[in-house]
C-alpha cells in the first residue's frame, strides 16, 4: 500500500459496514401506510373519511352487540336488564333457536334427524364439489337424496327403497339401450322406472302397517332455515340437470323438441316467481278434489325448479354458443354420436365457461327461497315475521332476528361463492 | 319426478276412502281434525308459542269448534294463511273455517260467496298519539302529520274522516305495521292510525307504553269474525251456534270451572238446554249433546277467552268496550238457546 495520497485522504474504511436498517419512513408500517394509505393529499382524505364512516359505523353496531342481552325469558325482561342502556335483546335467538332452524311444529325430540341429513348432506356433496376425491364415494351421493328423504319425512323405509329401485333399474335399461340410440335408452330407461314405481306403489300400500322406524312427518311441520336449506339444494341440484337438457333442447335441430323448451324457456322466464308461487300454493289446490292436494312442499320445488332451470338453460346456452363451431365439427369427425360428443367435448367446455352464471342463479335462487314465506310456509324469514314476532314476548325485536337471519344466509351465499371462485381457478386448463 | 312418484305412492298409501262432495260436518267427523284457517301470527290473536301450540283469540274460536264436533279441543289442524291466501284457502277445501280476523263485509260476504257466521271482535279503527303532544280528541289533529298503511281501508276511512271534519293532515305512507311503528317512535309523524286493537298491540311493545295514549274516537267499524263457505248451512249452523255458546256462557255465568256440575246443578233451563242436560239442541245440529260443555271446557266462555288472550290483564291490554255483553253496554249478543 503506497503512501501517496496519504496527506489527502485521511481515512480508508476497510471492512463493509454492517447493514443498518432503512429509515423509519421507508420500512414497516410507516412505509405500507405511506405508499397505502396517504400516497397523495387526495389518498389522504380518502383515508380519513374512510376512517371515520368505519368509527361512525363500528361505535354504533359494537356497544349495541357487546351490550346485548342473551338470557331473558322476554323482550321487557330484556329490557328490565338493560335499564335504559342500549344493547340487543339476543335472548330472542336463544329462546327460539329451534323454530329459527327448524320451524315450529318439527318434533322436537326427533331434531337429530334433520341434523344427521344435514352432516350426511356435506358427505354426499364433497365428491361432487371436489372431483379430487375418490369417485367410489358417488356412490353414497346417489343413495344420500333417498335417505334425507327418509330421515327428514319418515314414514314405511320402503317408500325411498322402491324409489331408489326404480332409479336403479331405469339406469340398468339406460345403459343397455343408450349403446343404439340415445332417445331409446332415454325413453327406455323412463319407462322401466315408472314401471317399478307403480308396482313399488302397491307395494307400499300392501306393507305398510301402523308402526315405522321413524314417525312419518307431514310436508306442513317443516319449517326455519332447515326449509330454505332444503329447497335450495334440492331446486339446485334438480334445475342444473334439467336446464341443461332445456339448452340442448333450444339448440336441438328437432323443431317440436325446439320449440317446446324456447316455449317453456321464454314463459317461465315472463312470469315472475312470486306469481308461479302463488299458482302452486293458490290455484292449484282448485284442479285437485279436496282430499287428494299434492304435498305443498312438492308443488312448490316444482315451481321454484322450473324457474331456475329456464335462467340456467339460458346461462348454459350462453356457453354453448361461446363455443367455436370447430369444436362441434372435430366431435362429429371423430366419429361421436350425439349424445357422446355432447358428453365427451361440448359440455365439459360450456359447463366451464358457465360456472359463474350458474352459481350467480344458485346463489339468487337460494335468496329467492324467502319469498315462500308469502304463501303462508314458515321458512326463516316466515318464521321471523310471523310466529315469533307475533308471540307477545317478543313482539318488537326487529334487528336481532332480521340481522341473525342476514348472516345466515351471507355464510352459505359466501360458501358458494369462494367455491366457485376455486372451482374456475381449478379448471382454468387454458393458457391467460 | 322421482319425487312426484314417491309422493303420489304416499298420497295413494295415505288416502282413506275419500269422502267427497259429503257436508263438511260429515268430513270433519270422518277425518277426525277440524282444519282450521289462522294467520300466520298476530299478537294476541293467533301465534305459537315457543313450544309451537298455537295460542290467541283466533285461535280459541278454533279450538271451541273442534271440541263441539270432535270433543277434543287439540283436534285442530291450524293452517296459517296470509290476506292474500286466506280467501282461496276457505273457497277451495282446503280448510274448513277461517278465523282469522277479517272484517266482515258486503263483497266479502255476497261476492266472495262466503257465510260470516257472527263477530268474535268488534274493532276499529283508532288513533295513537304521543302524550307530549297534548292531544285529547282525533278532532285536534288539525295539520298532524299521520301513518298510515297505504291501500288498506285504513286509509280511505282517515280521508272520510278529516273531510267530514273540515280539518287537514299530511299522510306519511307505511308499508307495514312494522314499518309504522318504527316511523312513529322516531317522530316521521304525530299520530299512527290503524285498527284500535293493533293499536294497543303495537303500543305494548313500546319501551314506555305509558308516553303514548289512544284517542277515545273510533272511525270505522271492523267487525271481525269466523266465516265458512257458502251453500253449506249445516256447517254454518255448527260454527255459529259454537260461537254463540261461548257468548251465552258469559251471559248466563257458565265457566270453565264450573261447567262440569252447572249443567246438573242449575235451575236455569237455558242453561240446562245450552249445556246439554235438557233437550235435543246437539241432535238437532247434528252432534252429540254435551257439545257446547266441551266447547266451554277448552277454553272457557267468551270472557275468559277475551281475558286470557287479550284482555286487561295481558300485555295488550285491550278494554272489553264495545266487547262487552249486551247487558254491560257492549254488543256481544247470542240469541236464545230454545
Amino acid at each position: 500500500m503506497s503512501d501517496t495520497h496519504a496527506e489527502s485522504i485521511p481515512f480508508v474504511r476497510e471492512t463493509t459496514l454492517p447493514q443498518a436498517a432503512p429509515p423509519t419512513a421507508e420500512r414497516g408500517v410507516y412505509k405500507w401506510g405511506r405508499e397505502n394509505l396517504f400516497a397523495t393529499p387526495a389518498n389522504a382524505l380518502l383515508t380519513l373519511v374512510s376512517i371515520y364512516v368505519i368509527y361512525v359505523v363500528l361505535s354504533a353496531i359494537l356497544p349495541w352487540v357487546l351490550n346485548g342481552v342473551w338470557n331473558a325469558g322476554s323482550l321487557s325482561e330484556c329490557r328490565e336488564i338493560l335499564a335504559g342502556t342500549r344493547g340487543g335483546c339476543f335472548a330472542v335467538l336463544v329462546d327460539r333457536w329451534e323454530q329459527l332452524f327448524f320451524g315450529f311444529k318439527y318434533p322436537s325430540d326427533q331434531l337429530w334427524r334433520p341434523t344427521l341429513t344435514l352432516v350426511l348432506f356435506f358427505f354426499a356433496v364433497a365428491p361432487v364439489l371436489f372431483f379430487d376425491l375418490p369417485r367410489k364415494l358417488l356412490a353414497f351421493t346417489a343413495v344420500f337424496p333417498f335417505l334425507a328423504y327418509w330421515l327428514i319425512w319418515g314414514g314405511p323405509i320402503l317408500v325411498p327403497i322402491v324409489a331408489l329401485v326404480g332409479v336403479g333399474a331405469g339406469y340398468v335399461v339406460y345403459s343397455r339401450l343408450v349403446a343404439q340410440s340415445f332417445a331409446g335408452g332415454f325413453f327406455g330407461g323412463i319407462a322401466a322406472a315408472a314401471v317399478v314405481w307403480f308396482l313399488g306403489g302397491y307395494l307400499v300400500d300392501a306393507t305398510t302397517g301402523p308402526s315405522s322406524l321413524l314417525d312419518a312427518v307431514p310436508s306442513r311441520d317443516l319449517g326455519g332455515y332447515m326449509l330454505n336449506f332444503m329447497l335450495g339444494v334440492t331446486c339446485v341440484s334438480l334445475s342444473v340437470p334439467i336446464g341443461i337438457a332445456l339448452a340442448l333442447g333450444r339448440q336441438s335441430s328437432m323443431p317440436l323438441i325446439k320449440w317446446l323448451s324456447v316455449i317453456f324457456i321464454e314463459f317461465i322466464r315472463g312470469v315472475p316467481l312470486i306469481t308461479l308461487l302463488f299458482v302452486a300454493s293458490v290455484m292449484l289446490a282448485y284442479f285437485f278434489p279436496p282430499n287428494s292436494t299434492v304435498d305443498l312442499f312438492l308443488r312448490v320445488v316444482i315451481m321454484i325448479t322450473m324457474f331456475s332451470s329456464a335462467y340456467i338453460a339460458e346461462v348454459i346456452r350462453g356457453g354453448l354458443a361461446a363455443l367455436p363451431k370447430g369444436q362441434y365439427e372435430a366431435a362429429d369427425s371423430l366419429g361421436l354420436d350425439y349424445a357422446q360428443s355432447m358428453r365427451l367435448i361440448i359440455l365439459p367446455q360450456a359447463l366451464k365457461i358457465s360456472i359463474p352464471g350458474i352459481v350467480n342463479i344458485a346463489v339468487g335462487l337460494f335468496k329467492d327461497t324467502t319469498l315462500v314465506s308469502v304463501i303462508s310456509m314458515f321458512d326463516l324469514v316466515g318464521m321471523i315475521r310471523g310466529p315469533i314476532l307475533a308471540s307477545t314476548d317478543w313482539n318488537g325485536v326487529y334487528w336481532e332476528l332480521l340481522g341473525f337471519a342476514a348472516l345466515l344466509f351471507f355464510v352459505v351465499c359466501y360458501g358458494i361463492s369462494q367455491y366457485s371462485q376455486w372451482l374456475e381457478r381449478r379448471l382454468a386448463t387454458d393458457h391467460r | 319426478m322421482k319425487k312426484s312418484v314417491i309422493f303420489g305412492a304416499l298420497t295413494i298409501a295415505g288416502l282413506a276412502a275419500g269422502a267427497a262432495a259429503a257436508g263438511t260436518l260429515d268430513d270433519v267427523k270422518a277425518r277426525g281434525k277440524l282444519n282450521c284457517g289462522v294467520t300466520t301470527g298476530l299478537v294476541g290473536f293467533a301465534a305459537p308459542d315457543s313450544d309451537g301450540n298455537w295460542e290467541g283469540f283466533d285461535v280459541a274460536v278454533c279450538r271451541a269448534v273442534a271440541a263441539a264436533v270432535l270433543g277434543d279441543g287439540n283436534a285442530v289442524e291450524f293452517v296459517p294463511t296470509t290476506g292474500k291466501t286466506r280467501f282461496t284457502a276457505l273457497a277451495s277445501g282446503e280448510i274448513d273455517m277461517l278465523a282469522r280476523n277479517t272484517t266482515w263485509t258486503f263483497s266479502r260476504d255476497v261476492d266472495l260467496k262466503f257465510t260470516f257466521v257472527g263477530v268474535n271482535y268488534y274493532d276499529g279503527q283508532g288513533f295513537m298519539v304521543p302524550k307530549a303532544l297534548g292531544v285529547s280528541s282525533a278532532k285536534d289533529l288539525d295539520g298532524a302529520t299521520v301513518c298510515i298503511q297505504t291501500g288498506t281501508t285504513t286509509e280511505l276511512n282517515l280521508a272520510d274522516f278529516f273531510r267530514t271534519n273540515n280539518i287537514s293532515y299530511e299522510p306519511v305512507p307505511v308499508e307495514t305495521n312494522a314499518e309504522g311503528q318504527q316511523q312513529y317512535l322516531a317522530g316521521a309523524c304525530d299520530t299512527y292510525t290503524t285498527d284500535a286493537s293493533g293499536l294497543a298491540a303495537t303500543r305494548a311493545t313500546f319501551e314506555n307504553p305509558g308516553d303514548h295514549i289512544l284517542l277515545p274516537e273510533i272511525i270505522s267499524k271492523e267487525p271481525l269474525g269466523p266465516l265458512v263457505r257458502h251453500g253449506d248451512d249445516e256447517w254454518g249452523d255448527v260454527v255459529r251456534w259454537t260461537l254463540n255458546a261461548l257468548i251465552a256462557a258469559e251471559e248466563l255465568g257458565v265457566t270453565s270451572a264450573n261447567v262440569a256440575e252447572i249443567g246438573a246443578s242449575s235451575t236455569n233451563p237455558e242453561v240446562k238446554r245450552l249445556l246439554g242436560t235438557e233437550g235435543t239442541l246437539g241432535e238437532m245440529m247434528g252432534v252429540d249433546a254435551d257439545w257446547a260443555a266441551n266447547a266451554i271446557a277448552v277454553g272457557g266462555n267468551y270472557g275468559e277467552i277475551f281475558a286470557r288472550n287479550i284482555g286487561e290483564e295481558t300485555p295488550i291490554g285491550l278494554a272489553r268496550g264495545l266487547n262487552a255483553q249486551w247487558t254491560n253496554g257492549g254488543l256481544v249478543y247470542a240469541p236464545p238457546f230454545r
